[in-house]
């Protein structure tokens, strides 16, 4: 159904221009005169930020006047902020939330806010409140806020603070979701400009010690501002994984990967054993409240709370996918031959310092680059015979199948393993270790420079491999043997590689007893 | 074959070519007609040379005869064409010069873009993100065997994540990165790009013209009509791969021009000042590079 926009001015972008924050009265007699600076006006930018967050709430109930009819009875910004509620609800880790799921989920309040209206004003005030959040009309779809602060040389600078409530973004199959960017949720929280992890900590004590008390109503509120949190964090764990999925080299995978999933997996799974915790406690609560509303509450409490758990567990295994996912970008990146020729590094010599630059000189890059870049054009000519002729055929008929598909256009793909047959035997050959006797990883590569200056390569490569072995194939396939390697934290001194210095070993299996192992499973 | 390409770029005495053909044979009417002809086929940069018979006779016949093959490249140049390979797998692979009635010209592709600064920026931010995303590694674009896969989604993610990173260390740094309300141009460029929303919901539920995968889309489907690129499927937004024509293009054309311009800028992404195209050191040259380019330490930095 298309929506038609109540006949007011179209949502433009908010000014939301504080009144000028007139200068502080010089009080020169007065012995602490606040030095007018960067230092002294960062908190304070800090919470002009802030504050805009909110205008565009009371901007909609400041607007609603000027709907073309009686809209006075709808609170606008409670509609918003259910909104902005229901959006960081159903944000989930891959999607957000749907557009029309959200319209049709605000209805009730808008309806409980002025019942003897019809359905379709319903709507469409739901919409409204929603489109205005998106801020539709603007090209950016955010808002923009104007604030003053004093620069380094005393200097007073009005500044744009650009932001948005919910934005939009491409989901599977072309579709668009709604998520609420971290503003929003700041803003809904109402803790603003603070460490999601330390947020979280202190929500869930909150939440303890309120259901101690027995103040379940006060509960609640803390148990959905953790779920908040949870999702914001959520949020922030799944960009950094995305980057990583992107460009192995562009992230740091020695120190500060490991230490972030390993952060992650310890917050996992703490909140995972304090969630638990709690969950128990308020079944007991459950339970054992007298008061009917005491127990109505406490089972809504139990829902959030298992939500937030779903949500911790889903985290964890994106959490595990990780270090295979890393694994197998190195292996094709890292292990590949290398060309004789130097390219151009487009992303960290052209993209990358570009972006830092003012708009003014970074557009000059890019329009070299565009025109450069774009190919060519053959100049369309057009005969007046053939306008005339166009003009006067009918529109053609949509084909029923759609468009024809262009035939693939298939290339060879060339034979690109770097390593030949017979390397792979002396490799192996060289990795036959007897089981009592493993080797430092160094050594290994020492033997095999000697022979063939590619072999070191395959030798690492087999070795990193190890370092995981696939332990379930060989059980299953019945293998006398295995390859592992193990990293005792020595570090590996060699020209071409770097890392740890690998212990390499075999390890014998229990070749009989794996089979009856076996036999018995089956 | 590419050192083929740095021979022709460097041509300059080109048009006076036909003049003086100096081979035994003189040039014919047919012989120009056939070097006009290989110039058309190689203004279709969609066509294959494997799939046209005549196309890649033409082709064999500018290996085989240096006489025939010069006759081309001056009615390229006079065309003001730049041929940049001439090979079975890339065809007649020639480019616009800067002035030529074949350059595509930013007022023609985007209309916004001539009015507004931003929006112009934008779109060209996107084809050099594109090639960015396709060719990601020095080694990729070096390599003439390496075709490149993007999606749409997928380009405009990782230029956000650039953004971000940026947006993380400026606050990290406690600069206050909101520009001045009355210059725009000396709004740094990664904001632009940050607040223009990714995506948007419009009435006819196509892609919002204006967001920011909506240029990347805009831009990836006026590659795939200048041969540059081919569509493989429809995930996240459109997937596409390289081909050997567009490799040329960003290595010989695109990447050295938006080079030269950058280091006029004073920004010189390499450490020691010299111009040379040297990968940068894997890991550290991102946050290197990231530096570098910040206006507020252009001195230590620039040549």
């Amino acid at each position: 159904m298309p929506f038609r926009p109540l006949s007011v001015r179209p949502p433009t972008l908010c000014d939301v221009t504080s009144a000028a924050p007139a200068a502080v009265p010089p009080q020169l007699n007065g012995p602490s005169r606040p030095a007018p600076g960067p230092a002294a006006d960062e908190g304070l930018a800090r919470r002009l930020r802030a504050l805009a967050c909110t205008a565009p709430l009371h901007d909609l109930d400041a607007r609603k006047a000027n709907l073309a009819g009686e809209f006075g009875v709808y609170a606008m910004a409670e509609v918003a902020l259910a909104a902005i509620d229901l959006v960081t609800l159903t944000m989930d880790f891959d999607t957000g939330a749907d557009h029309e799921q959200i319209v049709t989920r605000l209805q009730p309040r808008v309806a409980a806010q002025a019942p003897e209206r019809p359905h379709g004003e319903h709507e469409r005030v739901a919409r409204w409140v929603l489109e205005n959040l998106i801020n539709v009309g603007s090209v950016d779809r955010g808002f923009r806020a104007v604030y003053g602060t004093f620069g380094a040389d005393g200097a007073y600078v009005r500044r744009d603070y650009d932001f948005k409530l919910i934005e939009e973004v491409p989901g599977p199959g072309g579709t668009v979701f709604l998520r609420t960017t971290d503003e929003a949720v700041n803003v809904l929280v109402g803790a603003l400009d603070t460490d999601v992890t330390s947020a979280q900590i202190a929500a869930e004590v909150k939440l303890e010690v309120l259901i101690s008390r027995g103040r379940l109503a006060d509960a609640q509120l803390a148990a959905e501002q953790a779920r908040y949190r949870t999702v914001q964090y959520a949020e922030t764990l799944r960009k950094t994984l995305d980057a990583t999925r992107r460009n192995v080299r562009a992230v740091d995978w020695l120190q500060a990967v490991p230490d972030m999933i390993a952060e992650a997996l310890d917050h996992v799974a703490d909140r995972y054993r304090h969630e638990n915790a709690i969950l128990t406690n308020i079944r007991k609560a459950r339970d054992e409240a007298e008061d009917p509303e005491n127990k109505r509450r406490a089972a809504e409490l139990v829902d959030i709370v298992k939500d937030c758990i779903r949500r911790h567990t889903q985290l964890q295994s994106r959490l595990l996918e990780a270090g295979p996912l890393f694994r197998a970008e190195q292996d094709r990146q890292a292990f590949a031959t290398p060309t004789a020729r130097s390219g151009l590094d487009l992303y960290g010599q052209l993209l990358a310092p570009l972006l830092p630059l003012p708009l003014e000189q970074a557009g000059r890059v890019t329009d070299a680059f565009f025109a450069r870049g774009t190919g060519l054009r053959t100049p369309a000519s057009v005969r007046v015979g053939d306008l005339v002729d166009m003009l006067l055929t009918p529109p053609a008929e949509r084909e029923h199948l759609g468009a024809e598909m262009p035939e693939p256009d298939l290339v060879e793909t060339p034979d690109d393993s770097r390593f030949s047959e017979e390397q792979l035997a002396v490799a192996m050959e060289l990795l036959a270790l007897p089981p009592d006797a493993p080797r430092r990883l160094s050594g290994l590569l020492a033997d095999a420079r000697r022979q063939d200056p590619e072999l070191p390569y395959l030798v690492a490569l087999l070795a990193v491999h190890a370092a995981s072995p696939s332990v379930g194939t060989a059980y299953r396939q019945g293998e006398p043997s295995l390859l592992f390697a193990v990293d005792d934290g020595t570090v590996l001194d060699d020209p071409e590689f770097g890392g740890a210095d690998l212990i390499v070993g075999t390890a014998l299996l229990d070749a009989a007893g794996m089979a009856a192992d076996r036999q018995e499973a089956t | 074959m590419t050192e083929y390409a740095a021979d022709d770029m460097a041509q300059p005495d080109a048009p006076e070519a036909p003049a003086a053909p100096s081979g035994s044979a003189p040039v014919t009417p047919a012989d120009a007609a056939d070097a006009a002809r290989l110039i058309a086929f190689g203004l279709q940069p969609k066509l294959q040379p494997a799939r046209d018979a005549d196309y890649a006779e033409l082709l064999r016949r500018h290996r085989d005869e240096p006489a025939f093959a010069r006759l081309a490249d001056a009615v390229a140049a006079g065309l003001g064409l730049i041929v940049l390979e001439v090979s079975t797998r890339a065809g007649m692979a020639v480019t616009a010069a800067e002035d030529s009635v074949f350059a595509v010209r930013m007022g023609d592709y985007a209309r916004r873009a001539t009015a507004d600064s931003g929006d112009r920026f934008l779109h060209g931010l996107a084809h050099l993100a594109v090639a960015a995303m396709a060719f990601p590694r020095p080694e990729d674009l070096a390599d003439d065997g390496y075709i490149g896969r993007i999606t749409v989604n997928g380009v405009d993610a990782f230029v956000r994540q650039a953004c971000r990173r940026l947006e993380e260390k400026a606050a990290a740094q406690g600069e206050n990165t909101d520009p001045a309300t009355d210059a725009p141009g000396l709004e740094a460029a990664w904001r632009v790009y940050a607040r223009r929303s990714a995506t948007g919901a419009t009435k006819d539920a196509r892609r919002l013209a204006g967001s920011t995968t909506g240029i990347i889309a805009k831009a990836v489907a006026f590659l795939v009509d200048s041969g540059f690129l081919q569509r493989t499927g429809d995930d996240a937004g459109g997937a596409f791969r390289t081909t050997a024509r567009y490799q040329l293009q960003v290595r010989d054309m695109a990447g050295t021009a938006a080079m030269t311009e950058l280091l006029e800028l004073g920004v010189v992404p390499v450490a020691d000042g010299t111009a040379t195209l040297l990968p940068p050191d894997d890991a550290d040259a991102l946050d290197l590079v990231a530096d570098a380019g910040l206006p507020f330490f252009e001195n230590q930095h620039s040549a």
